[in-house]
C-alpha cells in the first residue's frame, strides 16, 4: 500500500519539477515548485519522519517560497518577461545540460545499486528528534542559529539601496 | 508503515537532483536558476530523510533541519542579490552578469 | 712604524667612501681637502717608512691584515710587502700622486663634478697602492682591476659627451685584452705551482722549472700580456692617446705616473720567472724597442699638446720594457722613477697651458707664451731636457743607464734606442718651440695659483735632481752582468750622449731659426702619406677595426634575431599563452561554472567508480 502511494507521490514530484524547469512564467513555474516541495513532504510523511514532514510544508513550502512571491512580484517577472524567456529558452539550450545531467545520474544509479537493499519505514517521531537535537546535536542548533543571523544581516544589508529607491522621490 | 525500499528513494532523490541541475545549467533567468537550485537542495534533503528512515535514528532528520536552515539563509541572501543586480544592471540575464572575466 | 703600513692604501680608500657618500653636501673647499688630505696623509706615512726602511737592512718586511680566501690549498690572505722595489713604487705613486692631487684642486675648481672627480682619484690611488703593496698575485690583481676601473671612470669623466665615454670604453676593454692575459697566467702558475704568493711563487719556480722549458715561457709570456696591456704597449697602445680626453691631471697621475708603469712594475716583480724565459724576455725588449720608435715617430706629427705627451708616454715605457727584457731590472725602474718625475711636470705643464687658455689644445693656435707664462716654460724646458736626456737631468742617468745596459745584450736594440733618443729629442722641443717661442697667436685667459704653481716647482726641482735620488734596488734584483769596459765603450757612451742633442739641434734648426721648415715637405705626396701614418699611429687603429670590429659587428648583426634567445622567450611565450587559456576559463558566467562544477563531480565519481 505504501509503496503504491509512494510511486504516485514521487511521480507527482518528478512531473511537478520538470514543469518547473520549462516554464516560461517564472509564476507558474513557482507554483510547480510548491507542488513539487508538497509531494516531497509527502513521502516523508510515508518514510515515517513525521517532523521532517512538517518542517517540508511549512517552512519550505510555506516561508521560502513566499519570498520567492515576493521578489517576483517586486521584479515583475512572469506575466512581463514572457517575450524575454522565450528568446532565451530555445530548444537547443537543453542538449548540453540534459546530456551532463544524464551522465551524472547514470553514475549516481550505479552507486546507488551497488549498496544493496535495505527496508525503510521506521518511524522517527518528533520527541526523538527533539532528544537528539537538545542532547548530542546542541551545537548543529547553535550553528544552525548563527546562519540564521548571518542570513539576516546579509539580507537586510542587501535590501537597503533597493528601499530608498523605492522611496518616492528619492535618489539612489 | 513499511515496504518502500531504500533505493527508491535513493534514486527519486538522484532523479530530483539531475533535474535540478538541468534547471539551473539551461535556465538564464536568474530567480528560476534560484528555483532550481532549491530544487537540488530539496533532493539532498530527501536522500538524508531516507537514511535516517532505514536506521531509524533521529540524525537523518537533525540533518535535514540543518540543510533546511541552509536553505532559508541562502534564499534569502540570493534574493537580496538578485534584488541588487536588477537596481544596477536592470536584467535578471545571468549570462549578462560576466564582469569579473579574464 | 711598519705596522702603519696597512694605512697607506686604506685612508685614501677612505677618502673615495667619503667622497662617494658625502661628496655632493660638501662644500667644494671641504671635498679638496678631503681628497687631497688623504693622499697627502699616504704620502707622509710613505715617507716615514721610507725613510726608516732605508736606513735599515732593507730587508723585506711582510704584513698580513686578514685571510680573503680559503679553499683548499688556495690560501690567499690581504698581505702587504715592502721592499726596496714597494718603496720605490710608493714614492712615486703618493708622492707624484698628493703632487698632481694638489694642482688638481686648482685645475678642476670650476667643474660640477669636483667631488666626484677627487673620489675618482682617490679611488684610483687606493688600488694603485694595494698593487704595488701586494705581497700575492691575486691581491695585486684586484688592484689591477681597480686602476682599470680608475682609469674608465676618469678618462670618462666628462661624460656629457660620448666621446669621452668611447675612449674610456676603448682604453677599458683593451686592457681588459691584457687582464685576461693576466689572469690565465695567474691560473697557470698556480695550477703548476701550488700557490700564488710571489716570493714563495718564484722560488718554486726556480727550483721546479728549468730554464727556456715551455711551461715558464707560457707563464711569462702571459703575464707580458698583461703588462703590454695595461702599459700601452704593442699591440695593445692604441688607447693611450685617445685617453687624453679625461682631464690633465688624470693624464699626468694615471697615463704618465702610475697606472701605465703598473706593467713594468708586474714584469720587474715577477723577474725570476722572465729569467726562466730567455725568448719572452728578448720579446720583452723587442715590443719595448719597436714600440719606442712607432710611438717617437707618431709624436713628431701630432699637433694636439696632449697626444703628443701621450705618445711620447708610450715610448718612454718603451724604454723601461726594453730595460727590463736587457735584464737591466735596476735601470729599468730607475728610469720608471725619473720618468714619473719629468713626464708628470710636463703634462702638469701643458695642463697650466690648456687652462690659461681656457681648453685649446692645438700647439699651432698657441705661440710665443715665453713671457706670458714663465713658470710653465720653464717647466716644459725642464721637463722637455729630462725626457730628452740631456746631460746632468735625471733623466740623462736613467736613460744612459738603459742604452748601455742594450748595448751589453745587442748592439740593434742599442741602435733602436739612440735613434729613438733621437727621435724624443725632436719632437719634445719641437712641442717647446712651438708654443712658447714665435709669435703670439692667442692672449691668456687666466693665470694659474698658487696650489698649481708649487707642484709644478717641486716637480721641477724633482726632474734635475732626481738622479740623485736613486734608491739602491741590489736586494731585490740580480745585479747586471758587468760588462768588461772596451775600447768601444768610449765610443758607445759619446754616441749616446750625442744622439739627443742632435734631436735637439734639429728641432732647433727647423722650429726655432726656421732654417728649414717643414711646410716644404707638405707638397710632396709621399711626405703627406707618411703624414697620415704617423697620425694615426701607424694605423693601428684602422688594422683593428678592420680585423677585430668589423668582422664582430658582422656575427653580431647575423645574430639579430637573437637564435638563442628564442628558447627562453618561447618559454615565456608558453606561460603567456598558459594565462591565456587558463584565463579563457573565467568567463564570468554563473552558468559556465556551474557546468564546470557538475563536470568536476562527474569526473570524480568516474574516477571512484573506475578505481
Amino acid at each position: 500500500m505504501s509503496l503504491i502511494l509512494f510511486y504516485i507521490t514521487s511521480a507527482v514530484a518528478v512531473f511537478a519539477t520538470v514543469m518547473m524547469v520549462t516554464r516560461l512564467n517564472a509564476v507558474h513555474g513557482l507554483l510547480y515548485l510548491i507542488l513539487s516541495l508538497l509531494a516531497v513532504g509527502m513521502i516523508f510523511f510515508l518514510l515515517g519522519a513525521y517532523f521532517a514532514a512538517v518542517l517540508e510544508v511549512i517552512i519550505y513550502a510555506g516561508a521560502i517560497m513566499v519570498l520567492f512571491v515576493f521578489v517576483i512580484m517586486m521584479l515583475n517577472q512572469g506575466h512581463k518577461t514572457l517575450a524575454q524567456e522565450r528568446a532565451w529558452l530555445k530548444p537547443g539550450i537543453w542538449i548540453g545540460p540534459s546530456l551532463l545531467a544524464l551522465i551524472l545520474f547514470a553514475e549516481m544509479l550505479v552507486i546507488i545499486a551497488h549498496g544493496g537493499s535495505a527496508e525503510t519505514g521506521h518511524v522517527v517521531s518528533a520527541s526523538q528528534v527533539g532528544m537528539a537535537l537538545y542532547g548530542p546535536y546542541l551545537i548543529a542548533v547553535e550553528l544552525a542559529s548563527i546562519l540564521l543571523l548571518a542570513g539576516l544581516v546579509g539580507a537586510y544589508h542587501l535590501g537597503k539601496p533597493i528601499l530608498k529607491m523605492t522611496r518616492p522621490g528619492g535618489e539612489p | 508503515m513499511s515496504g518502500v525500499p531504500a533505493e527508491m528513494g535513493l534514486m527519486l532523490s538522484a532523479l530530483l537532483f539531475v533535474l535540478g541541475l538541468i534547471g539551473v545549467l539551461a535556465r538564464r533567468n536568474l530567480i528560476m536558476i534560484l528555483m532550481s537550485l532549491e530544487v537540488m537542495l530539496n533532493a539532498t534533503g530527501l536522500a538524508f530523510i531516507v537514511a535516517g528512515s532505514k536506521w531509524g535514528q533521529a540524525d537523518g532528520q537533525v540533518l535535514f533541519l540543518l540543510v533546511l536552515t541552509l536553505a532559508a539563509a541562502e534564499v534569502g541572501i540570493g534574493l537580496g542579490l538578485a534584488l541588487q543586480i536588477f537596481h544596477r544592471f536592470k536584467t535578471l540575464d545571468a549570462d549578462s552578469i560576466n564582469q569579473m572575466q579574464g | 712604524m711598519f705596522n702603519l703600513l696597512v694605512w697607506v692604501p686604506i685612508i685614501p680608500l677612505l677618502g673615495f667612501l667619503l667622497l662617494v657618500f658625502y661628496g655632493g653636501r660638501l662644500a667644494k673647499g671641504r671635498g679638496a681637502l678631503i681628497g687631497v688630505g688623504s693622499v697627502g696623509i699616504s704620502a707622509l706615512l710613505v715617507a716615514l717608512i721610507g725613510f726608516e726602511f732605508l736606513q735599515g737592512s732593507m730587508a723585506p718586511y711582510r704584513l698580513t691584515l686578514a685571510s680573503w680566501i680559503v679553499s683548499g690549498e688556495l690560501s690567499i690572505p690581504f698581505g702587504f710587502y715592502l721592499d726596496a722595489l714597494s718603496v720605490t713604487m710608493l714614492f712615486v705613486v703618493t708622492g707624484v700622486g698628493f703632487l698632481i692631487h694638489l694642482y688638481a684642486a686648482e685645475f678642476m675648481e670650476e667643474d660640477a663634478g669636483y667631488a666626484r672627480f677627487f673620489a675618482y682619484m682617490n679611488l684610483f690611488v687606493a688600488a694603485m697602492l694595494v698593487l704595488v703593496l701586494a705581497d700575492n698575485l691575486m691581491l695585486l690583481y684586484l688592484g689591477w682591476e681597480g686602476v682599470g676601473l680608475g682609469s674608465y671612470l676618469l678618462i670618462g669623466f666628462w661624460y656629457q659627451n660620448p666621446d669621452n665615454g668611447y675612449a674610456a670604453r676603448k682604453a677599458f676593454v683593451m686592457t681588459r685584452v691584457g687582464d685576461t692575459a693576466l689572469a690565465l697566467g695567474m691560473f697557470l702558475l698556480f695550477t703548476e705551482l701550488h700557490t700564488l704568493d710571489i716570493q714563495s711563487l718564484l722560488g718554486r719556480a726556480q727550483s721546479q722549472w728549468s730554464p727556456g722549458s715551455l711551461l715558464p715561457i707560457v707563464a711569462a709570456a702571459l703575464l707580458l700580456g698583461g703588462a703590454v696591456g695595461k702599459s700601452a704597449q704593442l699591440p695593445l697602445q692604441t688607447w693611450l692617446p685617445d685617453a687624453m680626453a679625461g682631464p690633465t691631471p688624470v693624464s699626468a697621475l694615471i697615463h704618465a705616473a702610475t697606472m701605465v708603469t703598473a706593467g713594468v712594475y708586474l714584469i720587474a716583480r715577477t723577474h725570476a720567472l722572465f729569467e726562466l724565459a730567455p725568448p719572452v724576455q728578448y720579446t720583452v725588449a723587442g715590443i719595448g724597442s719597436i714600440t719606442l720608435l712607432m710611438a717617437g715617430c707618431s709624436a713628431l706629427v701630432q699637433t694636439d699638446i696632449k697626444r703628443i705627451l701621450a705618445y711620447s708616454t708610450i715610448s718612454q715605457i718603451g724604454y723601461m720594457f726594453l730595460a727590463l727584457g736587457v735584464g737591466a731590472w735596476s735601470a729599468a725602474i730607475f728610469h720608471l722613477l725619473t720618468h714619473a718625475f719629468f713626464k708628470a711636470l710636463l703634462f702638469l705643464a701643458a695642463g697650466a697651458v690648456i687652462f690659461s687658455f681656457h681648453h685649446e689644445h692645438d700647439i699651432f693656435r698657441m705661440g710665443g707664451l715665453r713671457k706670458a707664462m714663465p713658470l710653465a716654460f720653464w717647466s716644459f724646458m725642464i721637463g722637455s731636457a729630462a725626457l730628452t736626456a740631456l746631460p746632468f737631468t735625471s733623466g740623462y742617468y736613467s736613460k744612459h743607464e738603459i742604452l748601455l745596459a742594450a748595448y751589453a745584450a745587442s748592439p740593434l736594440l742599442w741602435v733602436a734606442g739612440c735613434l729613438g733618443a733621437l727621435i724624443t729629442g725632436i719632437y719634445s722641443f719641437r712641442l717647446v718651440f712651438v708654443v712658447f717661442f714665435g709669435k703670439p697667436a692667442q692672449e691668456i685667459d687666466k693665470t694659474i695659483g698658487g696650489r698649481m704653481r708649487i707642484p709644478l716647482l717641486l716637480l721641477s726641482v724633482l726632474a734635475l735632481c732626481g738622479g740623485l735620488l736613486k734608491i739602491p734596488l741590489e736586494s731585490v734584483f740580480p745585479a747586471l752582468s758587468e760588462q768588461n769596459p772596451g775600447h768601444s765603450d768610449a765610443l758607445v757612451s759619446i754616441i749616446t750622449l750625442a744622439a739627443p742633442i742632435l734631436g735637439v739641434t734639429i728641432a732647433v734648426l727647423f722650429y726655432l731659426a726656421g732654417t728649414y721648415s717643414a711646410a716644404n715637405f707638405v707638397n710632396l705626396q709621399w711626405a703627406r702619406r707618411i703624414n697620415r701614418l704617423l697620425l694615426t699611429g701607424w694605423g693601428l687603429d684602422a688594422t683593428y677595426h678592420f680585423v677585430l670590429i668589423r668582422p664582430f659587428k658582422i656575427l653580431a648583426a647575423l645574430n639579430k634575431d637573437d637564435e638563442v634567445d628564442k628558447l627562453y622567450l618561447g618559454i615565456a611565450g608558453l606561460s603567456l599563452q598558459l594565462h591565456r587559456a587558463a584565463s579563457a576559463t573565467q568567463t564570468g558566467r554563473i552558468r559556465w561554472y556551474a557546468s564546470s562544477m557538475a563536470w568536476g563531480a562527474v569526473v570524480v565519481l568516474a574516477i571512484g567508480l573506475l578505481s
